[in-house]
């Protein structure tokens, strides 16, 4: 029973980061209506973000105020100067966006391994090994602390969506170009803050993680698809969903992990993901239509 | 008759090259020349004409190759079997997928076939009892020449194209465009979408499988992170058709064509220019520069991506008449 509650613990709080991975992509596959393939390249750029400024003594918890802002700009550049210019472009294949995802995240990776070569890179805190005990489970203090922090940030950027002008204009872009235009929503605009907002949102999990992971180029592929399956499994483009992929997510993996062995982590997300092809097509978003 | 002209000229200048050239070099870089041709081409029938993007040709190439590697080393039979196999497995594991995914629009079949490359990468490496896992597999070479194998490539080459070229001007091939341009469309005129996709989709996982089974094969070893390499394969199979133009007969042929010279010019360094500048100025920077631009390839591909897309999103074919009117200034309107 004790393995099984810890494992439930474990797969909540890595659930909490998958989320706020998640959240970000669907935020972008909501008004945009492509998948973002350099989501987790994204988020291996904020990690070495973090990597840098702890080699300057910066905590990564702190480096969160410099890594959202500069991913945000990252993702704003991305969106205006790579992205935007595609619509206007006729062609025969409407991937061309998602194309080019595939195309920036090659070049984040490989000016990532120019820059710090691919060897593993580690952070070491103080925090980073401890943990706390509740009953005789034990919870990762970095983990608790980024499960925390992934929560406040979650609430956050609801009360930003369903509260704010900005928010609401992003939620109308999503629901119905056209008539947000009409609406006299600069769409275009929009698209561009989403972009930065869904860029920042990930490298907030890329500092999260940083203290408990190890960081090297290659590590954006494998975080990508685990936000494509998060999104598919919350339902493209929503945010409610996206929570429960995450931790849906999380829970398969580290029940994987500890039922099936280490080896088959990776095998877990993929049967998820073609399970709810099979069954659930339209993901959580069908059952809650939120 | 004209516009068989340029093929057939090219196809014989392919075939009495071997007898010209005697490199080895050089033949290995047209064998794989001719493995993009035909890997780029089946992408481009399911891509390009019927508009499904596939970001998982790697698992077709890559269950070609097995099938061939596992036929030779569980069966002892010859690794050649696999030529008549590779392509059939390959059809017998996409159909399934297919028929998963393409009742289902939007994104998902891009998704699901990213997942399915990668998924089945990661089954080969653990089945360790069945596949080798990374161990991988290695088989003696039937030929030691590699002119057998450069004509047995251009068969390939010209059977995928040519058939290819067959489909898309009868009748299915005309369904597969409906498909691409308006679903709602053909499906309201009676084609029945799921069906068309799934034949497209097999004709495409036959040709790759096919050309998979050829490069265990010719290269004599495989492992799982070789052939079900997401950015060498699914990428590169992306990349050579869009390079070249997508939804085009001839685009992905000459795409692979600037692929593979691309690929090599970063590989060799200029063709060891800077090595040879570093020799004879004597100054280290040549050397470590040919050095950055060995590292650099894959950084290369995704600036190609990028620049591509950007400017030619129809490829070099599709955009012909874009491309003279401003790079040569010829302007056919007089």
């Amino acid at each position: 029973m004790d393995v099984f509650l810890q494992t439930l613990v474990a797969g909540i709080l890595k659930g909490g980061l998958y989320a706020l991975i998640g959240i970000g992509m669907t935020l972008i596959m909501g008004v945009m209506g492509i998948i973002n393939l350099a989501h987790g390249q994204l988020m291996m750029l904020a990690m070495y973000v973090t990597f840098v400024l702890n080699t300057m003594g910066v905590d990564p918890y702190v480096s969160l105020f410099v890594a959202m802002p500069l991913l945000f700009l990252l993702g704003v550049t991305i969106q205006k100067f790579l992205l935007n210019p595609l619509i206007k472009v006729e062609t025969i294949l409407p991937e061309n966006q998602v194309l080019m995802t595939v195309g920036i995240g090659m070049v984040l990776t490989e000016i990532a391994r120019f820059a710090f070569s691919s060897d593993y890179k580690y952070i070491t805190t103080g925090y980073a090994n401890q943990t706390f005990y509740l009953g005789n489970i034990s919870f990762s203090m970095a983990l608790t602390i980024a499960f925390a922090i992934a929560l406040a940030f979650t609430a956050a950027m609801f009360w930003f969506l369903l509260k704010t002008d900005l928010g609401r204009s992003i939620r109308a872009t999503a629901q119905d170009k056209d008539a947000a235009t009409l609406m006299g929503v600069n769409t275009g605009r929009i698209t561009v803050v989403t972009f930065g907002l869904g860029s920042a949102l990930v490298a907030a999990a890329g500092c999260l993680l940083a203290p408990v992971y190890y960081i090297f180029p290659d590590l954006g592929g494998p975080f990508t698809a685990k936000a494509f399956i998060i999104t598919i499994l919350g339902g493209l483009g929503s945010t409610v969903g996206a929570i429960f992929g995450g931790v849906t997510l999380g829970l398969a993996e580290s029940m994987g992990a500890t039922y099936f062995g280490m080896e088959y982590e990776d095998i877990v997300g993929l049967t998820i993901f073609i399970l709810v092809l099979l069954f659930l097509p339209g993901g959580f978003k069908r059952l809650t239509k939120v | 008759m004209k516009k068989h002209l340029y093929p057939l000229i090219l196809l014989a200048f392919l075939a009495l090259l071997p007898l010209a050239v005697k490199s080895n070099y050089f033949l290995h870089l047209m064998i794989l020349f001719l493995l993009w041709v035909v890997i780029g081409s089946s992408w481009n029938i399911l891509a390009g004409y019927t508009g499904q993007v596939s970001f998982g040709h790697a698992a077709f190439f890559g269950v070609g190759a097995y099938t061939a590697g596992l036929l030779f080393q569980h069966l002892q039979l010859s690794p050649w079997w696999g030529m008549a196999l590779g392509g059939v497995v390959a059809v017998l594991i996409g159909l399934p997928f297919g028929a998963i995914c393409f009742p289902l629009r939007g994104a998902y079949f891009a998704l699901a076939s990213l997942a399915l490359g990668e998924g089945i990468r990661h089954i080969t490496t653990i089945a360790e009892g069945f596949t080798g896992g990374m161990m991988g597999i290695m088989i003696m070479p039937t030929f030691t020449s590699k002119v057998p194998y450069y004509y047995i490539a251009l068969g390939l080459a010209i059977l995928s194209v040519a058939s290819i070229q067959a489909i898309i001007s009868s009748k299915p091939g005309y369904y597969f465009v409906s498909i691409r341009e308006d679903q709602d469309a053909a499906a309201s005129l009676g084609i029945n979408t799921t069906l068309y996709k799934n034949i497209s989709l097999a004709i495409s996982a036959f040709w790759t499988g096919m050309a998979g089974a050829l490069y265990m094969n010719y290269m004599g070893f495989i492992d799982p992170h070789v052939v079900f390499s997401l950015h060498d394969y699914s990428v590169m199979a992306i990349l050579v058709a869009i390079v070249g133009g997508v939804g085009t007969i001839y685009g992905p042929t000459v795409g692979a064509f600037i692929m593979v010279a691309f690929q090599e010019l970063f590989r060799t360094g200029f063709f060891g220019l800077f090595e040879y500048l570093g020799k004879a100025t004597g100054s280290p920077a040549f050397t470590t520069l040919s050095g950055a631009i060995h590292q650099a390839h894959v950084l290369g591909f995704g600036i190609l991506v990028i620049v591509v897309i950007l400017f030619l999103p129809n490829g070099v074919v599709g955009d012909w008449e874009k491309i003279k009117r401003n790079v040569f200034r010829i302007n056919p309107a007089g």
